[in-house]
């Protein structure tokens, strides 16, 4: 790269007008100020994504990715929100362009990358992954786990609305499943990890929901000072998701199972988590959208200042005066309806 | 051989075993030495109400026996398909590719099917069950969710596999939106779709309806099949309909082995469709002594339609939350027939027995509320 004039902002392509990509560009344009959101580019013209682009400001192309990369002023970051295969083949051109990637796909050509547990020891890369919606959603609760005591085993179970999933992940659900399944190894810290996608066509549509079932030692089924230590760490690190994902929740208290045969001997703790999302672009129940694009929101944000040498300009939702949603909220009102 | 008194003398009586190649080649119009393909999923739906326990032994005795019958399709697979083995779904007890191996080295003429479902089971473990002999792949999702299976299709065949596609909870759609997604599957490379009564709440006429119009879809492309439950005791009656309607793939499970109240028991179809002059290719006999003494012995509780299983039906609940349903009643003290009940009205869907727990932990929440606020809250409640 030619040396430059400092810059203290960037620009960003998204690349994939679906939901994914439409949600991430008002999570751009709402919470990093150094990131500009310049480019939307998709494959169809009649895509709503590219329409609602235009309207807020973006130059919007449906001539794909070597419409972007013929631009005279190419993006500093690109956000792929498009397929594992698509970003499979657009990974090599963004990388001889310089320009860094993070990918919204399953693609994983990259290092997985879950904000609250490992974004600084990835500041140096060129492209990174992140993950799936229900990995964003289930790896801190791992890994929270797996600080206080050995995981052999976790097993995710992420129930998404049928509307919030759009064709590019209905065409990588095997994908799906099995780069949520390792990144629960690589990045949550369990030795062997298993991934579970549902979706659920009910009207009115459901809250995204993540079940996570860790195996753990025999002590952390019975009441302790070990279960203590889960627990704390549960709730911190649920406290540091609502950073940047306020409808981030636990849906009940974590529960602990005592150690049994069929388990091969591990107790259990099983943590309910629902995710509310904030509507930028479908409704609340989508916040299977709102885990995944906030956290690459913020993982673009907090790489580029890096880049250029900058402060990040990330706002955290408190700063934005939005209110984390309480811990079991929703089952405290069913039961309050009920009486 | 065997009770051949059960014949009527004036049914069709089918003497010579069909080749594999025969009933490939026959199947599809029907009519040959076979009216109709039953598939028998005792060792795959039967999984559910075995808890998943089931050993190489009893796999092995249950695809001799069924072999011996002339069944050409046997399922085997954790009751939630291949990658089953869960916390959610509960732990098999003898891992699967070792059970698919042993049936298909048990099996002289039938041939092993998978169950494989998107979202859970992936390619890899497809490719791992057709590298252990199994050579149908059963695709399933919910019945409103067939684009999720494109990919497993495609494998699938590209494997050469014989190919069934899965449309789970069928009594939520309609026929027409079922129609569609048959369309979805076919395309993507499906032989056969299955009307799929996963809740066992399809009865009569909205079970043959739904034959009716996948039929009239993809009739000439592909087969349809149903695949029926006995929570409001309409399994072999459904699938009378669903032949006479033009189904030509049914499945069964011996002594009803299945979800929930279990399924259309393949003894009672065969010995069905054989008094209606439908020939299925089994040898009655042979198939009520596989009931009776091969898999009956081994059955810890025999599938019954009791108060929480008949809400399954009612209510149109995936039958195989019963047992989840069960251990969650016991594990917070409320009744299992009253998360059935709560489940149906939330409209989950076939996988999500993790929302079991869920509805457990609030109703458990809901009664300690009652008890504080006495008997006003209580009344309050209902």
């Amino acid at each position: 790269m030619t040396p430059a004039p400092q810059r203290t902002t960037g620009t960003a392509a998204i690349v994939g007008p679906g939901n994914i990509g439409t949600d991430l560009m008002f999570k751009l344009l709402r919470r990093s100020d150094l990131i500009e959101p310049r480019y939307m580019v998709g494959v169809d013209p009649a895509s709503d994504g590219l329409r609602r682009a235009r309207s807020v400001g973006l130059e919007a192309s449906h001539e794909g990715v070597d419409w972007l990369l013929a631009q005279d002023e190419l993006p500093d970051i690109v956000f792929e929100a498009t397929s594992a295969g698509a970003h499979a083949a657009n990974a090599p051109k963004y990388a001889e362009a310089g320009i860094l990637a993070v990918d919204l796909t399953p693609a994983a050509v990259g290092p997985y990358l879950c904000p609250p547990v490992n974004l600084e020891f990835n500041l140096d890369a060129t492209n990174v992954n992140m993950i799936t919606c229900g990995g964003q959603a289930t790896v801190p609760m791992v890994h929270a786990v797996s600080s206080v005591v050995p995981v052999p085993y976790a097993e995710i179970v992420a129930s998404i609305s049928s509307r919030s999933a759009g064709p590019g992940t209905r065409a990588n659900i095997d994908e799906f499943t099995e780069t949520t399944a390792s990144a629960l190894e690589v990045v949550g810290g369990a030795q062997r990890g298993k991934a579970i996608i549902i979706l659920n066509p009910v009207e009115p549509p459901l809250m995204m929901r993540n079940s996570v079932f860790c195996a753990v030692p025999p002590e952390a089924g019975e009441p302790g000072a070990t279960q203590d230590r889960i627990l704390e760490a549960i709730h911190a690190m649920v406290a540091r998701v609502q950073e940047y994902v306020p409808g981030y929740h636990l849906r009940a208290d974590p529960q602990f199972d005592h150690a049994r045969e069929l388990w091969k001997g591990a107790a259990r703790v099983f943590v309910p988590l629902e995710v509310k999302g904030r509507g930028d672009y479908l409704p609340d129940y989508a916040g299977n959208l709102d885990i995944i694009t906030s956290a690459a929101a913020r993982v673009g944000d907090i790489m580029l200042a890096h880049r250029l040498g900058v402060a990040s300009s990330w706002k955290s939702s408190a700063e934005l005066g939005e209110t984390p949603t309480p811990a079991t909220a929703t089952a405290t009102a069913t039961a309050t309806a009920g009486v | 051989m065997g009770e051949m008194t059960i014949r009527p003398e004036d049914t069709p009586v089918v003497t010579d075993q069909p080749s594999e190649s025969e009933v490939r080649a026959h199947l599809p119009a029907g009519g040959g030495p076979a009216d109709l393909r039953i598939t028998d999923s005792t060792l795959r739906d039967g999984s559910h109400a075995m808890q998943h326990q089931y050993t190489e032994e009893q796999v092995r005795g249950v695809v001799h026996a069924l072999d011996t019958a002339g069944v050409q399709v046997i399922e085997v697979s954790h009751g939630d398909g291949l990658g089953g083995s869960s916390f959610n779904y509960g732990f098999s007890k003898v891992e699967e590719l070792q059970l698919i191996r042993a049936a298909v080295d048990e099996a002289t003429r039938a041939r092993i099917a998978v169950l494989i479902l998107p979202g859970l089971g992936t390619l890899h473990g497809l490719r791992a069950a057709h590298d252990a002999g199994a050579s149908v792949a059963r695709v399933a999702t919910h019945c409103t969710e067939a684009d999720v299976s494109v990919q497993h299709f495609g494998a699938a065949r590209e494997l050469g596999m014989e190919t069934v596609g899965f449309l789970m909870l069928a009594h939520k759609a309609s026929p027409r939106k079922l129609a569609e997604q048959a369309r979805t599957m076919v395309d993507a490379g499906a032989q056969c779709v299955y009307v799929v009564d996963s809740a066992g709440a399809l009865v009569l006429d909205t079970a043959q309806q739904r034959i009716e119009a996948v039929l009239a879809e993809v009739g000439g492309q592909a087969q349809v099949g149903f695949h029926g439950h006995q929570n409001l005791s309409m399994g072999v009656a459904n699938s009378v309909l669903a032949y006479q309607a033009g189904a030509r793939q049914i499945d069964g499970a011996l002594c009803a082995l299945g979800a929930g109240a279990g399924n259309s028991p393949t003894e009672v179809l065969a010995a069905t469709y054989e008094r209606m002059g439908i020939r299925t290719g089994i040898d009655l006999g042979e198939v009520l002594s596989a009931a009776e003494d091969v898999v009956r012995p081994f059955i810890p509780r025999l599938p019954w339609m009791d108060r929480a299983s008949i809400t399954q039906g009612y209510a149109g609940v995936y039958s195989s939350f019963l047992l989840h349903a069960e251990r969650a009643a016991e594990r917070y003290g409320v009744p299992a027939h009253a998360i059935l009940t709560k489940v149906g009205e939330a409209g989950y869907v076939g996988g999500q027995e993790d929302m079991i727990i869920d509805i457990a932990i609030q109703l458990a929440e809901e009664r300690e509320l009652e008890l504080e606020h006495g008997d006003l809250a209580g009344a309050g409640a209902r």
